[in-house]
This record gives C-alpha cells, sequence and structure tokens, in this order.
C-alpha cells in the first residue's frame, strides 16, 4: 500500500510544490513578525524535508529518474526540472543542515539582528533554501543561472542583515567575488548557447558532444568550460579565490555562517557536478584537461588552507580556512574525475555539511560564553563554561580531522582508496590527504585542548537546559554524522545508484 | 586558421558585435576587479553584464527579419528572429538590476558608516576598528 503510494506519479509534482511553496513563504513572511515568520520558515522547512524525502523514496521504488515538464512547452523549448537520486538526496540534505542552523543560532539571531528586522532574516532563509532546491532540480542552464543569483542575493542579505561595520565590510566582499564568479559563469554558459542552441541539459549534452567531436568549436568550447569552472569554483572558495572565506563566515551570526559554509557553498559544487556531467559531458571534460587544474588547485586549498587555519588567530577565522580546505578535497575528487572518487567528492559534500554548521554555531556558543572573545586566549576553558558547545565542538573537530565513527573518516578513506584506481597522481593524492590530515590535527586539536585546559577566564556557566534548541539541534547533526560514519553502506549505494542514474539522459 | 592580419582582420569586422561583447566584458570585470572605488565597481558589473546580453541578444538576430511580435497576422516562423535570446537577455536585465540594488544599499550603508567609497580607507578603517 505504502509502496503504491511512493510509486504513484503524482509525486512528479513535488519539487515544484517544494519550489513554489518556500517563494510563497518568504511572500506570506513579509507581514509577519519575526517570531511567526520563524514558525512560518520551519514548518515550511519540514513540509520540504517531507516533498524531497518522497521523491527520494518514490525514485528508490522505480529506480528511474523523471523529468517533468514546466508550463505548456515540451523540450527543447520549454522549462524542465528533472529528478534521479542525487538531486532530492542533496535538496533534504540541505533542508535538515538549515532546520538545524536556524534552530540552533535562534538566540544570536535575535540579538544580532533588529526586532523590527528580523522577519527579513527569515525570508531570506526562505530565499536560500529555494535558491538550493532549484540548484538540485533544475534541467535547464539559464534557470541556473537565475537561482544562482538569487541565492547571491539571499546569501549577501543573510550577511549585511547584522548591522555592524565588519559584516557590513564582509557582505561587500562576498558580493564583489560572487558577482566576478557569475559574470563568468553567464559569459561561459552564453557562449555554450551560440555553439549548441539548446538550454535543457539533456539537448545540450548531444550538442555540446557533436560541437566537441567534429573539431570546430575546440577553442570556444573550453573556453565555455573554463569560464563555468572558474564561475562556480569562486563561488564555492577555490584556492585561490578563498579570501573572502574567513572575513564572510567569521562576521556573520552563526546561523548565516553555518547556512553559507554548510549549504550555500555545496549548493554551487553540486550545480557544477550536474554542468560537468549532464552539460558538457564527462569524457568531454576530460578531454579539455580542465579537470586537471582543478585538481592542483583542489590540492593547494588543502594545505594552503590548513595552514591559514593554523596561522588565524580566532576560532571563526579558523574554521572559515578550515572550509577552505575542505572544498579542496571536493575539487581535488572533481579533478580526479573517477567513478570512486566522485563518490568520494559526494560523501564529503555530505560531512562537510553536517559538520561545519555545528563548528560555527559551537563557535559561536562558546565565543558567548568567553564575554564575545573570539580570540584563543579568551576562549580558554570556555567548555567548562559551556559544556555542550564544547563537546559539540570537539566532535566536530574529531569529524573533521577524519576520526573513525565520524562521516570525516569514510570520505577520506574514500579518497584514498579511488588514489588507487588513479595510477599516475595516486601518490600525490595520498601525500596531500596525509599532509592535510596532520595539518588539520594540529589547528582543531589545539583549539580543543584551549577549550578544555588552562585557567577558565571569568564568566556564567550555561547549561544544557538554558540552551535546550541549540543543543537539540547540534547535537542532532552530531547523530546523523555518527550514524553515517558507522553505517556508510547505505548511502555508497545510494551514490553509487544516484551516479548511475544522473549520467542518464 | 588565419592565412594572414588581413584575413584576421575581415574575420572580427564580420564577427565586430562578439568583438565589442567580449571588449565590453573585459572593461567591466577588469573595473569590478581591480578599482577601489564602490561606485566604479557597481558601473564595472553593468558593463560587464551588457557585454553578455549583447552577445546573447545577437545571436538571436538574424538579418532582415522582425521582432517576434505577430503583427498583420504573419505567423510564418521565417518572417521573426529567434525569441528565445531576447528573452533571457530580458531575465538577466532584471537580475541585474537587483544586484545592482543591493551592491547600492550597501555601499550607501558603507558609506553611513566610514564616510568613504574607497575600498582601501574603508579597510583601513575596520582594522583600527578592529584593534580598539
Amino acid at each position: 500500500m505504502l509502496r503504491d503510494l511512493f510509486a504513484s506519479d503524482f509525486i512528479h509534482n513535488f519539487p515544484l510544490f517544494a519550489i513554489i511553496l518556500c517563494l510563497l513563504c518568504a511572500v506570506i513572511s513579509f507581514v509577519l513578525q519575526g517570531g511567526g515568520a520563524r514558525r512560518l520558515t520551519y514548518i515550511l522547512i519540514l513540509i520540504g524535508m517531507a516533498l524531497n524525502g518522497s521523491v527520494l523514496l518514490h525514485n528508490l521504488i522505480t529506480g528511474e529518474r523523471f523529468t517533468y515538464m514546466m508550463g505548456h512547452f515540451p523540450a527543447p523549448w520549454g522549462n524542465e526540472i528533472a529528478a534521479g537520486l542525487l538531486e532530492p538526496a542533496f535538496a533534504l540534505l540541505f533542508g535538515v543542515v538549515i532546520l538545524c542552523s536556524i534552530t540552533a543560532g535562534k538566540n544570536r539571531i535575535s540579538t544580532d539582528v533588529r526586532a523590527d528586522k528580523q522577519h527579513f532574516y527569515y525570508i531570506l532563509v526562505d530565499l536560500a533554501q529555494v535558491a538550493m532546491f532549484a540548484l538540485c532540480y533544475t534541467n535547464d542552464i539559464f534557470t541556473g543561472y537565475v537561482f544562482i543569483e538569487i541565492c547571491t542575493l539571499a546569501s549577501c542579505g543573510l550577511l549585511m542583515i547584522r548591522n555592524a561595520g565588519k559584516p557590513l565590510v564582509a557582505a561587500t566582499r562576498y558580493m564583489i567575488f560572487n558577482l566576478i564568479g557569475s559574470g563568468m559563469f553567464l559569459m561561459g554558459i552564453t557562449m555554450l548557447y551560440g555553439v549548441t542552441g539548446h538550454l535543457l541539459f539533456p539537448q545540450l549534452q548531444q550538442a555540446a558532444a557533436s560541437a566537441w567531436n567534429s573539431g570546430a568549436y575546440h577553442g570556444i568550447m573550453i573556453l565555455s568550460i573554463g569560464l563555468t569552472v572558474s564561475g562556480l569554483a569562486i563561488k564555492s572558495g577555490l584556492f585561490p579565490f578563498h579570501f573572502w572565506m574567513p572575513d564572510t563566515y567569521g562576521t556573520a551570526t552563526p546561523a548565516s555562517s553555518a547556512i553559507l559554509s554548510g549549504v550555500i557553498s555545496k549548493g554551487y559544487i553540486f550545480l557544477l557536478i550536474k554542468i560537468i556531467y549532464r552539460v558538457y559531458g564527462h569524457s568531454v571534460f576530460m578531454e579539455t584537461g580542465i579537470q586537471n587544474v582543478l585538481f592542483l588547485f583542489g590540492i593547494a586549498g588543502m594545505i594552503v588552507g590548513s595552514v591559514s587555519a593554523i596561522r588565524a588567530g580566532t576560532i571563526t577565522k579558523m574554521t572559515a580556512f578550515s572550509s577552505a580546505a575542505q572544498i579542496g578535497y571536493i575539487f581535488m575528487g572533481i579533478g580526479m574525475g573517477t567513478r570512486e572518487a566522485m563518490i568520494a567528492v559526494f560523501f564529503h559534500i555530505c560531512a562537510h555539511a553536517i559538520t561545519k554548521p555545528v563548528l560555527f554555531l559551537s563557535g559561536g556558543a562558546l565565543i558567548d560564553a568567553s564575554g564575545g572573545g573570539r580570540d584563543f586566549a579568551s576562549l580558554r576553558g570556555a567548555a567548562h563554561r559551556n559544556p555542550a558547545a564544547g563537546l559539540a565542538f570537539l566532535c566536530g573537530s574529531l569529524s573533521m580531522i577524519g576520526f573513525p565513527i565520524f562521516t570525516g573518516f569514510i570520505s577520506k578513506l574514500y579518497f584514498a582508496l579511488s588514489a588507487f584506481a588513479f595510477p599516475h597522481k595516486s601518490m600525490l593524492v595520498l601525500l596531500a590527504l596525509a599532509v592535510s590530515t596532520i595539518l588539520n590535527v594540529i589547528y582543531f586539536m589545539y583549539v580543543s585542548v584551549i577549550l578544555y585546559t588552562g585557567r577558565p577566564a571569568p564568566g556564567k556557566r550555561v547549561g544544557v537546559c538554558r540552551q535546550k534548541a541549540f543543543a537539540t539541534a547540534v547535537f542532532l547533526l552530531i547523530l546523523v554524522n555518527v550514524a553515517i560514519g558507522l553505517h556508510s553502506q547505505p548511502l555508497t549505494g545510494l551514490f553509487e545508484l544516484g551516479l548511475d542514474l544522473f549520467l542518464q539522459l | 586558421m588565419f592565412t594572414s592580419f588581413e584575413d584576421l582582420w575581415v574575420h572580427l569586422a564580420d564577427n565586430y558585435i562578439v568583438v565589442v561583447s567580449i571588449i565590453l566584458f573585459g572593461v567591466g570585470f577588469t573595473t569590478l576587479l581591480f578599482s577601489r572605488n564602490l561606485l566604479k565597481k557597481v558601473v564595472g558589473l553593468n558593463i560587464m553584464d551588457t557585454g553578455v546580453y549583447l552577445l546573447l541578444v545577437s545571436m538571436g538576430f538574424i538579418d532582415g527579419r522582425h521582432a517576434p511580435i505577430i503583427a498583420n497576422g504573419v505567423t510564418d516562423t521565417a518572417h521573426y528572429i529567434n525569441p528565445i535570446p531576447s528573452g533571457l537577455v530580458l531575465t538577466g536585465i532584471v537580475v541585474s538590476v537587483s544586484v545592482t540594488a543591493i551592491m547600492l544599499s550597501l555601499i550607501v550603508r558603507l558609506y553611513e558608516k566610514y564616510h568613504s567609497l574607497n575600498l582601501d580607507v574603508i579597510y583601513e578603517l575596520r582594522n583600527k576598528e578592529e584593534h580598539v
């Protein structure tokens, strides 16, 4: 009975319902107070999770991906949504992370954002969520561009809503880098449209493969792929374009940092993977040689990000630079391009999306418990003043290091295993993984030791009872992290199956 | 590919819209990246976007045909240009306007706070603020 229900074709409407609902809630939130808008956002995210979960179950049962025609014009003229297994799985993951981020960061949102502007914060969260859903599901490259820009606007709003000097400067820097990325992406897809005359992914892939095989368009195709990939790499913070990260993540309210690092940057990377596999085609992409550039920048990002994190003077900057290093892992995997490496990439996106928000949110709580001091001297003994945040930060650190039982271990293990299927560069990958892991241990363990040792600076002790929402949300993310870390096989199977469906036209 | 400089020149002259688009994109891109004045950055952003829109709209243009609005009952598609790039450009303009509005609002708030439009001055003042 339940199987029949989830096998119904009516579920094909659900991705569109999820997108429309987010937009509707954003409009309704304009007339609500902060609390009302927050509750509406919670309801919206839960409904979005149910809709995305249903699509995931439907596709698991039927074993097929589906396309959904938008409006009255069939392909190749109209607009489409497409869903296999990876699209609803990542949409669901993003929903969970956003929900936990705004729940755990609720108190800081109410202090960082003016009371009469709080509903705007939740409108921006709704818009960020709609952009993420659309980036996951779209089957049209120009729609992808439009939602990239919506995502940029929502992210900038999430940063600048904290009305102080530093967040404003950080938001400006973030906007400039993002607009450069968007401009490059738009130019890239315009060139591709000039060569192919199509916008929908399946038709684009066929036309792009013909254009490439004809040999007449190699120059323009390489330029188009280069611009598109660089645009999304800048927006997701790949080395050497990661210098906006510390200011951005370090000065925003913790919930915004968690959403930006855990969800938004992953949305761009997911779109990039979609474009590589479903627009240019994996074989064309590999023939251009651009994957080697991504591979090298990824490795450089892993090392430079970690070294910068060691040199960072504050906990927020350290966590932000650590994000740059983790983005490096993901791009290294994309650059390797093998099936095993892509499974590791999906795992690492998942691991980073559920771990980094824990670090930003618990870091924010530890700073609050230390009277607002972000430097390591002020944070000495902070885990004794806020035990829940201290434990959460420790768990997040262990996951980032790659400690067994956490998801971070599984993704690093898969990266190492995939290196063996990549014969001529396996030593480089293994060496980069080893060096980066050692550097991760140095800075995360250094901070964890500081948090738990030394003479605690004066400050009030914050018990779990006084921060129920924070503790529930953060420990839910840790629970998911450990669950995946202990039973990674179902998720690996999902990613393998998802990648197969992803490659279907 | 091109046998002589003259050949290249003829090729560029034939594709002058592409050349102008790429020059506009380059001017806008470098202004957005390197200018220290925030207002000039916004101008650069708009020039960059205009370059892309010019390229995009030129792809739909077919010499001798008309704007895709049915007039005098002519429904033959051979009478009209390709409407899709024009539609894309309209969407892109809406996006550009939104982004420009957000950037300008950011600049207004930064100016109110630091009384400067120069990014270097703003960074300097912010760093001083951090050390106080």
